[in-house]
């Protein structure tokens, strides 16, 4: 599962780190350390569904469960076929 | 009583931490009208102090103009003082209705429905014309108004990196299923001061067949070549399907906002806006006032001229002055500081020679980006923007921060 841990990590830099930002890791806390907002949390809950082939149904996609690169590969697995 | 001891005790503590962090906001109270030149109190029973305006959206001085206070005056005796009412119940008045009619002239689109603010009209237009099976899709850096809007409607919500086109683009290929997508953006930004690169936005939109909703509170008036706004500047009049925009700044400056754009969007937000439904018309004297600005507005370019000449001699002799400046071409110049602190202490020495300019920081702007945001007005003459001048160089002066650059400025005093 790392190869999955790897391309969330690479979206979240690409997609919400400023340049020259502190590096994050598999455990930074994504939306309680204000790296994520909860709106853009959207588009990383649409691009797992798409790039995965998969549907997370929206009350399982929570601030919590999208908290960290582990969290949200936790939760992608639950519905990886 | 149910505010006991325990709760006052919870709020003192977290106004005490606002102060130890330097960050606590003070209103300065202003003895004059609205002007270049103002006298005020501060801090609160200090005598009066005459200073530069610095900070003001009065961008084309029309604040206390007095061809406006002589409308405002007879639109007082004609209408009254206030309505008692909403809009829609018996809040409507003739020029309410004239009104509609002259911005929609102005801005060049096809309707408006006034609201009693543009915080308002963003409050409401997202809800009105969108629904659960849609996507609003926002510029990272959206005026908090904007995002009240969007958290108030049921749509899908997402956002792109500011003022990139690239990520916007592949945001509307993501979205690509959505029934409606919206396309989101400042046409002028407020804390920064640049512009939404409204051209390749509209080329955008129309390849993905998006709407495209700007607002142009900091834009309205005097940007472009006869101050229609920010789509006069990128050559799209008539291509933009929401423009909302604010009475409250260089219109004016009383109060009031609204949404001009395609009809039957306005319509649905005369039908379905909650801030238009529930919340009191606009006062006729405002009204009154509005109609006289835009008739000004209609008769010559000459205060946005003005403007212009003035934002650029200001911008050049900060930079001179070996400033960090936002780049841009508008009247809001921020001068960047970075740290809060150091915005606030700045501000208070720039007051003590005789400028008014606010420090903003965190969460107004991003954190570590703490800055003096300074706004020129047709109001100002060179006098003015020569004093303010020499008041920050001193200051910048003081604080060693001329000829730094940023990475030096965060050295000497955080981020």
């Amino acid at each position: 599962m790392d190869n999955m841990k790897d391309m969330i990590l690479k979206y979240v830099i690409e997609e919400y780190m400023e340049e020259g930002g502190d590096p994050i890791s598999y455990d930074t806390p994504l939306i309680s350390g204000g790296i994520v907002d909860s709106f853009s949390m959207v588009s990383l809950k649409r691009f797992l569904e798409n790039k995965l082939k998969i549907s997370i149904p929206d009350d399982q996609a929570t601030p919590e469960a999208f908290d960290s690169v582990n969290k949200i590969s936790d939760l992608v697995k639950r519905f990886v076929k | 009583m149910a505010y006991n001891d325990k709760m006052r005790a919870l709020y003192q503590e977290q106004l005490e931490g606002l102060k130890a962090a330097g960050i606590f906001k003070q209103e300065r109270y202003i003895h004059s009208p609205q002007a270049a030149d103002i006298e005020v109190e501060f801090p609160e029973g200090s005598s009066l102090r005459k200073v530069i305006n610095m900070c003001a959206n009065n961008y084309l001085g029309l604040s206390s103009h007095p061809d406006v206070i002589k409308a405002a005056h007879e639109g007082l005796d004609r209408r009254g003082y206030g309505m008692s009412s909403v809009r829609f119940i018996c809040g409507t008045q003739d020029i309410h209705h004239e009104l509609e009619k002259k911005v929609t002239e102005f801005l060049g689109t096809e309707g408006t429905l006034l609201f009693p603010s543009c915080m308002d009209a963003n409050a409401g237009v997202f809800e009105a014309v969108l629904t659960k099976d849609d996507v609003m899709i926002s510029d990272r850096l959206v005026h908090a108004s904007l995002i009240d809007g969007i958290r108030l409607c049921s749509a899908m919500h997402d956002t792109f990196k500011h003022s990139d086109m690239a990520h916007l683009e592949s945001k509307l290929q993501l979205h690509s299923d959505k029934r409606l997508k919206m396309v989101i953006t400042d046409g002028v930004f407020s804390m920064d001061g640049d512009t939404a690169k409204l051209d390749e936005m509209v080329a955008l939109s129309n390849k993905y067949e998006a709407m495209l909703l700007v607002d142009d509170s900091h834009a309205s008036g005097f940007i472009g070549k006869t101050g229609r706004g920010t789509h006069e500047k990128c050559g799209v009049m008539g291509k933009i399907d929401i423009i909302t925009t604010t009475f409250g700044k260089a219109l004016g400056g009383a109060s009031g906002g609204c949404v001009s754009g395609r009809k039957e969007l306005v319509e649905m937000c005369r039908q379905k806006a909650r801030p238009y439904l529930f919340s009191n018309t606009i006062a006729p004297v405002v009204v009154a006032g509005v109609l006289k600005v835009l008739d000004i507005l209609n008769a010559s370019t000459e205060g946005r001229d003005k403007l212009e000449r003035n934002a650029a001699y200001w911008r050049k002799g900060l930079t001179d002055a070996g400033f960090v400046l936002k780049e841009g071409d508008t009247p809001i110049v921020p001068v960047m500081l970075f740290n809060a602190k150091l915005s606030q202490d700045v501000s208070r020495a720039l007051y003590d020679e005789g400028v008014y300019a606010v420090g903003f920081f965190f969460p107004v702007v991003p954190q570590g980006q703490a800055r003096i945001r300074t706004q020129i007005s047709a109001a100002h003459e060179t006098r003015h923007l020569d004093k303010a001048l020499d008041a920050f160089t001193k200051v910048g002066t003081k604080f060693n921060i001329l000829g730094k650059t940023k990475q030096e400025i965060i050295e000497m005093y955080g981020n």
